[in-house]
């Protein structure tokens, strides 16, 4: 079918992009629940509960990124050296914005005065708003195309990285991904708080639905997605309208689950465009013979028969022990109440 | 400056910082898992307290070792993308299991620990810590796995069409004989940093009267497994030396100044070694120690830096062109001196505690309270003693013999950029680092019977079924 491609490459290109689908779902609704702690809660307290709502797992939710990498550097080692060096400042802010962010949750309960408490819900704000702003620049102008050399090295401009499409992209990825969190605050929280939630989510639907249709006008004018895979990205766009849809009616009628699985399925919908819109490729570059091949980049055969062998025996258990854990902190929080660890 | 420097820089700084919080949290978490474990056994609610309180400091130090974590994985393919390649695929597939196999485990179970405080059993709870414990021992297994690659390269081959290295064996990868000297080393090292903490804070607060029960079982605690892991870890320390001695044998010279061979088999106290001219400068000798030490007859010779400077230039004509292969021998000198000299100062001192402990005779030495509280710096210095030994004993090479830094670098990152990044690096652990240390401070203030006055209607029935 297609030159040099085994099936064990295949295999990991749709591993990581798994593993990049439960990172956005999972961290996503964290960045939105972060920027919920200005955007909805009104007061100290009603703050607190927000972040509550996250605080035993987003830490583990994390950890999605960081296997997606660690796993993206076993298996494509050039795809993992070309993107991370290729967005080096973008990469950069991310990682400023995870570590403010990751660090706000303990300092700010440690916090002895408001100001001091303050500065660091500030900064789990500012984290999680530049980090899903800056994952949607990087993947949209990803698939745009990058200058990259016969080493498999991007020497970009600044209008490589920053455009139209990857501004919208950026935008499209944040407000998913605060809709998220919200979503997930209703799950989660009783009383006004979620009434509020729910009444905002509703507000920033239509906002989401005209974000789409833009981004895949701009997906079929700055891609080839939709001239080389035809049939399956119209699908991909549809069903993420159909999510879209599905998450705003379960807003109206007070499904929270619905909502909720929807909105993430609308983040996940958006790594699934972007992996069958690339594939056989891993780096679409400016001029179609620099695009780098999964075959390229890809590990050994050997190196990825193990992981495949250790990733079979693992990922059950983690799997188990996770949804243990979401099951353990299934209660619903209330605005007022002890909810602090200790 | 050049981006080889620059990223040099920021690899250190990143990892010299990561190497604070890391080993620290490894260590609280193990001794915090243990105080729990003898509150589920004994029943006594003092290691209950010793667990929070403890925990909270542990918690605190967590996120940051968390955080830096990131940067350090991110690092390889932003700075070191040539690395990268070369090496990812060998090096990915420990980096991979380290996340799945330790990450998951421990930021779901430290989750679950922090937040579930009188909603599960006791027993259970403490399982939660134990859980901690195990994937931060197992996260530092697997990432060193790689840094052992790196020192002592085993199981691979280097592809001659694409000039990469492949990986032979995942087993062989994990039977590295290095990495079970590193591995043992590294953990009890941690091990001996939190319980030299916890040593040294209780210290601390017993000289200023503070919660005298409480802090005399936590400094009993402490210096029992402080004295046990540093002996250990000293132990461990021993046996690499003397597998240094024929795998790094430059590093090995360069730790004991040695210019000249040494044919007398004496041992190096104190050195100046002159840099500029290459020869030992001023000495002081102990005869027969270092034959003593690394178990020889007496007779054996240990080549100096000049000789294997020769040697190695010659053994690598052609392949990879370097003019000198001698390292930063006044940093590798009294960095190991400072490695072993606070790890035994920090076993006597165990040992010292734990016999004044008896009768409570050391509540009355102030100044031997002080002097211990002191004590909770000593393993940060002797851990960062040890990683700059490690990591520049193993100039010029990313992967020893194979691979050159030089050669490592990205290719497409500008020096703007790296001066940039190391800036803003600087700065936010300057910040992480003073918040850090204040907090700690101010918990230990506060003390472990602190009630907030805030907290006070914050109440919730532990017994009520719909706590679940």
């Amino acid at each position: 079918m297609i030159a040099g491609l085994e099936p064990l490459h295949f295999i990991w290109f749709v591993l990581i992009g798994v593993l990049f689908v439960g990172f956005f779902f999972l961290e996503g609704f964290d960045f939105g629940v972060g920027l919920a702690t200005r955007l909805l809660a009104k007061d100290e307290e009603e703050r607190d509960t927000v972040v509550q709502t996250i605080g035993p797992v987003w830490d583990s939710n994390e950890v999605w990124l960081i296997t997606a990498g660690g796993a993206m550097f076993a298996s494509f080692p050039h795809w993992y050296a070309t993107l991370f060096s290729g967005y080096y400042i973008p990469l950069f802010l991310i990682l400023v914005g995870l570590i403010v962010r990751g660090v706000s949750f303990e300092f700010a309960a440690h916090s002895e005065t408001k100001r001091e408490k303050n500065f660091w819900q500030w900064m789990l704000f500012v984290g999680s708003l530049i980090v899903p702003f800056l994952f949607g620049m990087i993947f949209t102008s990803m698939i745009q195309g990058m200058p990259i050399d016969e080493n498999f090295n991007i020497f970009a401009k600044f209008g490589d990285y920053v455009n139209l499409m990857s501004i919208v992209g950026g935008i499209a990825v944040t407000l998913i991904c605060f809709i998220h969190g919200l979503n997930y605050i209703r799950l989660k929280v009783e009383g006004d708080l979620r009434v509020r939630a729910e009444r905002l989510s509703q507000k920033l639907y239509p906002l989401l639905f005209a974000g789409l249709v833009v981004f895949a006008i701009l997906v079929y004018t700055n891609t080839d997605f939709i001239e080389r895979r035809p049939v399956s990205t119209i699908a991909i766009l549809a069903v993420m309208v159909a999510a879209a849809v599905a998450a705003y009616y379960g807003s109206l009628k007070g499904k929270e689950k619905l909502s909720f699985i929807s909105t993430g399925a609308v983040l996940a919908g958006i790594v699934v465009l972007i992996f069958n819109g690339i594939f056989p490729f891993v780096m679409i570059g400016d001029v179609a013979a620099n695009s780098m091949k999964i075959s390229e980049a890809a590990s050994t055969l050997y190196t990825l028969k193990t992981m495949t062998i250790v990733t079979v025996c693992i990922l059950p258990f983690v799997l188990a022990y996770l949804s243990w854990s979401y099951y353990i902190f299934r209660k619903r929080l209330k605005v007022g109440e002890g909810n602090e660890h200790y | 400056m050049d981006i080889l420097t620059l990223a040099r820089i920021q690899f250190g700084m990143t990892t010299v910082f990561h190497f604070l919080f890391v080993p620290l949290s490894i260590g609280l978490g193990l001794a915090v898992a243990i105080m729990e474990t003898l509150y589920v056994i004994k029943k006594d609610e003092i290691y209950k307290d010793m667990t929070k309180f403890w925990g909270k400091i542990f918690l605190l130090s967590f996120a940051v070792g968390v955080v830096t974590g990131i940067i350090q994985e991110f690092q390889f393919g932003m700075n070191w993308s040539e690395y990268s390649r070369f090496m990812g695929d060998i090096f990915g597939a420990p980096l991979a299991v380290e996340a799945l196999l330790a990450f998951f485990l421990e930021s779901t179970f430290i989750g679950l620990w922090a937040f579930t405080w009188d909603k599960v059993k006791p027993r259970t709870h403490a399982i939660f810590m134990w859980l901690v414990a195990i994937g931060s021992a197992l996260s530092a297994l697997w990432i060193l796995a790689a840094n052992s690659f790196m020192q002592h390269p085993v199981a691979f081959k280097i592809n001659p069409e694409t000039n990469r290295a492949e990986m032979d064996s995942f087993l062989g990868l994990l039977q590295n004989p290095q990495l079970w000297l590193e591995f043992p080393h590294v953990i009890l090292g941690a091990f001996t940093t939190g319980a030299f903490v916890i040593v040294g804070i209780a210290a601390m607060n017993l000289r200023k009267k503070r919660n005298i029960e409480f802090n005399r079982k936590s400094l009993k605690l402490g210096a029992i497994l402080g004295t046990i892991f540093a002996a250990a870890t000293m132990m461990v320390g021993h046996q690499q030396m003397i597998a240094l001695a024929t795998d790094q044998p430059m590093k090995f010279a360069a730790m004991e100044a040695m210019y000249d061979d040494l044919e007398d088999g004496s041992w190096t106290a104190v050195a100046f070694p002159d840099t500029e001219n290459k020869n030992a400068g001023f000495e002081l000798k102990v005869p027969k120690l270092m034959s003593l030490l690394m178990g020889d007859d007496g007779n054996t010779t240990y080549k100096g830096m000049n000789t294997l400077d020769k040697e190695l230039v010659e053994k690598y004509k052609g392949k990879h062109d370097i003019a000198s292969f001698y390292v930063p021998v006044k940093t590798l000198f009294w960095s190991f001196r400072f490695m072993a000299g606070f790890g035994s100062v920090m076993a006597i001192v165990g040992l010292l505690v734990l016999f004044f402990l008896r009768n409570d005779k050391i509540m009355n030495m102030g100044w031997a309270l002080f002097g211990t509280s002191l004590m909770a710096f000593a393993p940060f210095i002797a851990n960062t003693s040890g990683w700059l030994i490690t990591e520049l004993g193993r100039f010029p090479w990313t992967v020893y013999g194979i691979f050159t830094i030089a050669d490592s670098v990205s290719p497409n990152v500008t020096a703007n950029q790296l001066l940039f990044t190391n800036i803003v690096y600087f700065l936010l652990f300057a910040l992480m680092g003073t918040v850090l240390v204040k907090m700690i401070l101010r918990e230990n203030k506060k003390g472990p019977y602190y009630v907030d006055p805030d907290a006070a209607n914050n109440h919730i029935d532990p017994l009520k079924k719909e706590e679940f």
